[in-house]
């Protein structure tokens, strides 16, 4: 384990530490801890003291960072999340086909490992930058101090649009802010109809669905109205796109989305 | 699947919040809500946090959960009432403007610190 983590910062004394250690995250900048009026709430011989912190601040705090810089710049920023296998990358090849290069697109793709999605997506001439997770234990999401570090290798000045491949993955990267202006989740046909029931939160959070591989549709047992039910059940009104990256069926309704809300947010 | 990550935040505000004065004191528990519409599990986090505060003053400490039900509120009829299955439609207007007034919860309220003899 500790090969994996550090847990040094837990060792060490509270006033030790400083803002370097972990921006954002030193809990006297917001909340100062106060012994509990009644103080004695835990039982005999024990103090509460009050922390009332949300878990996730100094990720939260980051993404509010990345979300005013890329403003600042100008840029639409786009979480696009899934489960593996989804046709994530192949969607993203066809979209960014299609969006270079009026629309001035970088790409932050993340994998546990390898580089393979993002060797793919260089192809489109889009800059690409790779964030692998495993030094962080194998991470299951993208958070927005990863996402501040790869920025960090983008020109930002000549964007447009910044799309963030998160891992894939149905639970994990829902619950992480990294700074986006909207969320799309890409789930297929070849995938169960009830998905979206059965992940509720990712569905809650995005702003669009995309329904991929709709080319298998004549091979497959897949009642297609039964995801989208599904997915309005979680998320009622949440825009349906069905496509097929392959055959690229389906796709314009998805730019037409997508370049509209780049629009709104230009023109503040 | 991040509950390791979720337990290290944790450990890291909760040590954080231990008084100057009670420096070399025990946390006995650390009191955490955690929404049903929350990414966590928890038993998979209290074995996670046990991991990671051994020889730290955390050591030992209980991490009590107080799960938060995903209540909501109808934008249209005002109605608020509990949800139990993966349904955000009101349930009595059938209204898809749905507030989401609790459930997402992953807040550390307080901890519990040992107070020395005398």
């Amino acid at each position: 384990m500790s090969e994996l983590f550090d847990f040094s910062f837990l060792h060490r004394p509270h006033h030790e530490r400083s803002h370097h250690d972990h921006p954002g995250s030193d809990p006297r900048r917001h909340h100062d801890p106060q012994p509990a009026g009644g103080n004695n709430t835990g039982g005999k011989g024990s103090r509460e003291i009050q922390v009332a912190r949300r878990v996730l601040d100094a990720n939260e705090e980051m993404a509010r960072r990345n979300r005013q810089i890329f403003s600042d710049h100008g840029i639409f920023v786009l979480n696009m999340m899934s489960s593996p296998g989804s046709g994530k990358t192949t969607t993203l090849e066809k979209t960014l086909v299609r969006l270079m290069p009026e629309i001035r697109t970088a790409v932050i793709v993340g994998d546990i490992c390898t580089t393979h999605d993002a060797d793919r997506l260089a192809g489109s001439g889009a800059p690409v930058v790779q964030v692998n997770t495993d030094a962080f234990g194998g991470d299951c999401h993208l958070s927005a101090q990863m996402i501040e570090k790869a920025a960090a290798g983008i020109h930002l000045n000549s964007l447009d649009l910044l799309i963030v491949e998160n891992i894939g993955n149905l639970v994990c990267p829902a619950e992480f802010d990294i700074g986006e202006d909207a969320r799309v989740v890409v789930l297929s046909v070849t995938e169960g109809e009830d998905k979206p029931a059965k992940y509720p939160l990712m569905f809650r959070e995005c702003d669009a669905a995309l329904l991929n591989k709709i080319d298998l549709l004549p091979y497959l047992d897949y009642d297609r109205q039964a995801a989208v039910d599904f997915i309005h059940q979680v998320h009622p009104g949440m825009p349906v796109f069905e496509i097929s990256a392959k055959t690229e069926e389906g796709l314009d309704a998805w730019i037409e989305w997508l370049t509209a809300a780049i629009r709104r947010k230009r023109s503040g | 699947m991040h509950e390791m990550g979720i337990a290290m935040q944790i450990a890291e505000i909760a040590v954080a919040s231990i008084p100057e004065e009670l420096q070399h004191s025990r946390v006995k528990r650390v009191n955490l809500k955690v929404g049903k519409l929350s990414a966590v599990v928890t038993d998979s986090l209290r074995f996670c946090f046990e991991v990671v505060t051994r020889e730290t003053p955390l050591e030992g400490a209980v991490l009590a959960v107080e799960e938060i039900p995903v209540t909501a509120r109808c934008k249209d009829c005002r109605h608020e009432w509990t949800i139990d299955s993966p349904v955000f439609s009101c349930s009595r207007c059938s209204s898809g403007a749905v507030e989401l007034l609790s459930g997402r919860e992953l807040d550390i309220e307080s901890i519990e610190i040992a107070e020395e003899d005398g």
